[in-house]
């Protein structure tokens, strides 16, 4: 990538990998609040006063009715779709007490048990995984 | 004169920094991990290096989604480690190299690199794990540290191209400042991984050994790899491993490998390790 590269058509190339949510500006703007909703769980007083009450904690950031379901319903694709980045995101469940691997194993259609055994067999494949137009 | 001595690279993976922290470092999941970095511990006790310019991305710790530099160089006197949600990890502060620093960041900017500059901050995994890995569980760091944080979250990320033009800016920058001081750079973050959405768990041992064969050639090929490439395959977070391009493009266009690891996996993450000098 050098020199001046067409937006358009970078931005739309990330649209066509199956299974991801690249972050992009368009997302980033979306899951602002979202995003910094998650990253005030880095704080202990927080995290406490939102264990007292989730609800409650959420309704005192700007969000979406559709961006406190997925938080309440701890579904991370919809999160992701919704603006969410998992850097972020990676705060709630770090809350809940679970580790990364399980948390990426919850976007996934696998149990963790079957993700971890997937890791240590090598990982997901790229084969097939790269390209939606392309199927490879 | 200052100068760059060597150039590392490194997975920066957090739960490496779990392993060190707890004592798990030869059990049979990271021990195959770690073996890969017994060469490196013992090369860089002898190297004695005055300061590490550490490239790596901060992990939503020190920076929000409010504000998002693209380049950051540190120029503070000291840096803790960050409570990124469990508490800060039981390692010791981080010294910095003030001067350098600054004589750093004022020369990148002559060099029209619009640096942004972080006085305080807290420095989480992406930059303690490297130390970790590196010099292994001392009761202070043996060198000081100039963190130069990237961003590889939030697109667009910068370019390979522009990365490795960031490295060759930061080498002339430490070979005009008049102290003689060993200086390494570290490139930290990768290798193939992907956090996030069904595709999660994604590794490509093939992708990432090229990678590494090209860093270890005496051409630039590498810089032209475009963000697609990395996202297709090497997962949405293997982007991470342009901050490589950085720690590579200040070593000039011929380089000795002297060490090189690769482990799958750890954790979501493919481990990658290379040490290189200038040749």
């Amino acid at each position: 990538m050098t020199g001046p590269v067409d937006i358009h058509a970078y931005l739309a190339e990330f649209e066509d990998i199956p299974g991801t949510r690249v972050y992009t500006a368009a997302r980033a703007r979306k899951g602002y609040h979202l995003n910094q909703f998650a990253m005030s769980l880095m704080k202990t007083e927080n995290r406490e006063r939102w264990k007292a009450g989730e609800r409650a904690y959420l309704d005192q950031w700007p969000l979406t009715e559709d961006q406190k379901a997925a938080v309440l319903a701890r579904d991370y694709n919809r999160m992701l779709d919704l603006g969410g980045n998992i850097y972020f995101l990676s705060k709630i469940f770090s809350t809940d007490g679970i580790p990364f691997a399980e948390a990426c194993s919850t976007m996934t259609d696998m149990t963790f048990p079957e993700y971890r055994q997937m890791m240590l067999d090598g990982g997901r494949s790229p084969e097939g995984n790269r390209s939606i137009k392309g199927g490879y | 004169m200052a100068r760059i001595t060597a150039g590392v690279g490194s997975s920066h993976v957090p739960l490496l920094g779990v392993a060190v922290d707890q004592g798990k470092t030869g059990d049979d999941y990271f021990g195959p991990i770690f073996v890969g970095y017994e060469w490196t511990k013992k090369w860089e006790a002898e190297q004695k290096p005055d300061v590490i310019v550490l490239v790596y991305n901060d992990h939503a710790s020190a920076f929000d989604a409010n504000i998002i530099p693209t380049f950051a160089i540190g120029c503070g006197e000291r840096y803790k480690p960050a409570d990124e949600g469990w508490g800060p990890r039981p390692v010791p502060d981080v010294e910095g190299a003030p001067d350098l620093a600054w004589h750093i960041a004022q020369s990148l900017i002559l060099d029209e690199f619009d640096m942004t500059i972080i006085n305080e901050m807290d420095v989480d995994h992406g930059l303690t794990v490297p130390l970790s890995m590196m010099f292994g569980t001392p009761d202070a760091w043996p060198a000081r540290v100039i963190p130069l944080a990237v961003n590889v979250v939030t697109y667009p990320v910068p370019s390979g191209n522009r990365c490795w033009a960031l490295g060759e800016a930061i080498a002339r920058a430490v070979e005009s400042f008049p102290e003689d001081l060993n200086v390494q750079i570290w490139g930290t973050g990768g290798m193939s991984h992907q956090l996030q959405g069904p595709r999660a768990g994604l590794l490509n041992r093939e992708w990432d050994n090229r990678f590494m064969d090209l860093l270890e050639q005496d051409n630039d090929a590498v810089r032209h790899i475009p963000h697609i490439e990395y996202l297709r395959e090497t997962g949405s977070e293997g982007i991470e491993m342009v901050m490589w391009l950085i720690m590579r493009g200040a070593l000039g266009s011929r380089v000795k490998t002297l060490h090189r690891h690769y482990h799958i996996p750890c954790s979501n993450t493919a481990i990658g390790h290379l040490v290189l000098e200038p040749a």
